[in-house]
């Protein structure tokens, strides 16, 4: 799925996976800083956005 | 090609009028030239009306559900391992369906062919590789390897997989060196570049789902863009909307899609949809070394867990 959207031209960095038990509260933290830190690097996405005006 | 509906006709006729099967899903001549269709005959009178040529281009595997008894059909290479996808999911049984196995040297590509003309085409018909084509103003004599269809010149796998009869000698199948050079001239692009090349792809589009409709592996009863409880997604022409709609079909078809052509064939906006569905047919090549309808014993790589999977993408 990754691989279909970056070829379709959205930023790698914005698609993540993860698999986190309810009982790994650390680890769920951390990937969601570091996913954070990933997609506020990319800047605010552009693409398959929906316009309702 | 034109020595095997004799032989088609034939076996169809034997079929139908032993009672071996009820009904045989082929060809049929359509109003204008180069316009074949699917029909369902169920008497032996009409097996005449039988066609098969290099316009057959539609995927007949896509009639086989739900019938009624035992039905023959006649199948290409690519058709029939749309079959065997069908049997592995479960939509069909083997002993219910009569294979009819066409060696197939490919389809041409209709629009290709319209292109050279300026006024309608009133006649098309084949000799072998020749193509004859002819409107009002002019006559043209084609070859009919330069104008395959793009997924028939890439084909390997010509010859029918699975078949109770076939109507034709085994053809030679194909050496490609590089099975998927659209998909990598794609994926050498920039990430703009590769955006502004399927907005430019879809930006005809009109939502008609022909070539969803067209497509055997869309068989849900109600599909996820004819949802309305949830919506999942808009159903006009929004660009997001229709990038969705073409994102997640072809999703819906990873590890099954067998490139049959059917879904552009079908299309009235001459869209190369194939661009979605290829990437995905690549990366299960490459990840999983699966090419969808090969085998009736193996089971799609999205649906069987391996060890060796990869995993890398997971955090
Ligand atoms: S994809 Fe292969 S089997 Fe299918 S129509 Fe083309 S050449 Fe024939
Ligand atoms: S057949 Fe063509 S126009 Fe119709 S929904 Fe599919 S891609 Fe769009």
């Amino acid at each position: 799925m990754g691989n279909l959207l970056e070829h379709m031209g959205i930023e790698r960095d914005r698609i993540n996976f993860s698999w986190i038990s309810s009982a790994e509260a650390t680890k769920f933290v951390e990937v969601v800083k570091e996913i954070s830190n990933k997609v506020r690097a990319l800047g605010p996405n552009k693409k398959l956005v929906k316009d309702y005006n | 090609m034109d020595t095997c509906i004799q032989k088609i006709r034939e076996i169809a006729f034997q079929l139908l009028d032993k009672k071996e099967v009820e009904r045989v899903i082929g060809f049929s001549n359509g109003t204008i030239p180069m316009a074949t269709s699917p029909i369902t005959i169920a008497s032996k009178q009409d097996t005449e009306k039988l066609v098969f040529n290099s316009t057959c281009g539609l995927n007949l595997a896509n009639y086989i559900r739900q019938q009624k008894g035992k039905i023959a059909v006649i199948a290409k290479g690519c058709d029939t391992r749309n079959i065997v996808t069908h049997i592995i999911e479960n939509q069909v049984k083997r002993d219910q369906i009569y294979i009819i196995g066409v060696p197939c040297k490919g389809m041409i590509n209709k629009s290709k062919i319209k292109a050279l003309f300026e006024d309608e085409i009133i006649k098309f018909d084949e000799d072998g590789e020749i193509l004859n084509v002819e409107s009002s103003s002019k006559k043209e004599k084609l070859n009919k390897k330069d104008y395959l269809r793009h997924n028939c010149s890439l084909c390997q796998h010509r010859n029918p997989v699975i078949y109770d009869v076939l109507a034709g000698e085994r053809v030679e199948e194909q050496i490609i060196d590089v099975p998927y050079p659209d998909v990598e001239k794609i994926a050498a692009m920039d990430a703009d570049t590769r955006w502004g090349h399927f907005q430019d792809l879809t930006k005809n589009c009109i939502r008609c789902y022909a070539c969803r409709n067209a497509c055997p592996l869309c068989y849900c009863p109600t599909c996820f863009v004819d949802e309305s409880g949830p919506q999942w997604v808009g159903k006009g022409q929004d660009k997001t909307d229709v990038n969705t709609f073409h994102f997640l079909r072809a999703f819906h078809c990873a590890g099954r899609c067998t490139d049959c052509g059917a879904c552009v064939e079908a299309c009235p906006m001459e869209i190369n949809v194939r661009d979605f569905t290829r990437k995905l047919n690549k990366d299960s090549l490459d990840m999983f070394g699966w090419e969808a309808g090969l085998d009736l014993t193996k089971r799609p790589p999205l649906d069987a867990y391996s060890p060796d999977d990869p995993n890398h993408f997971i955090k």
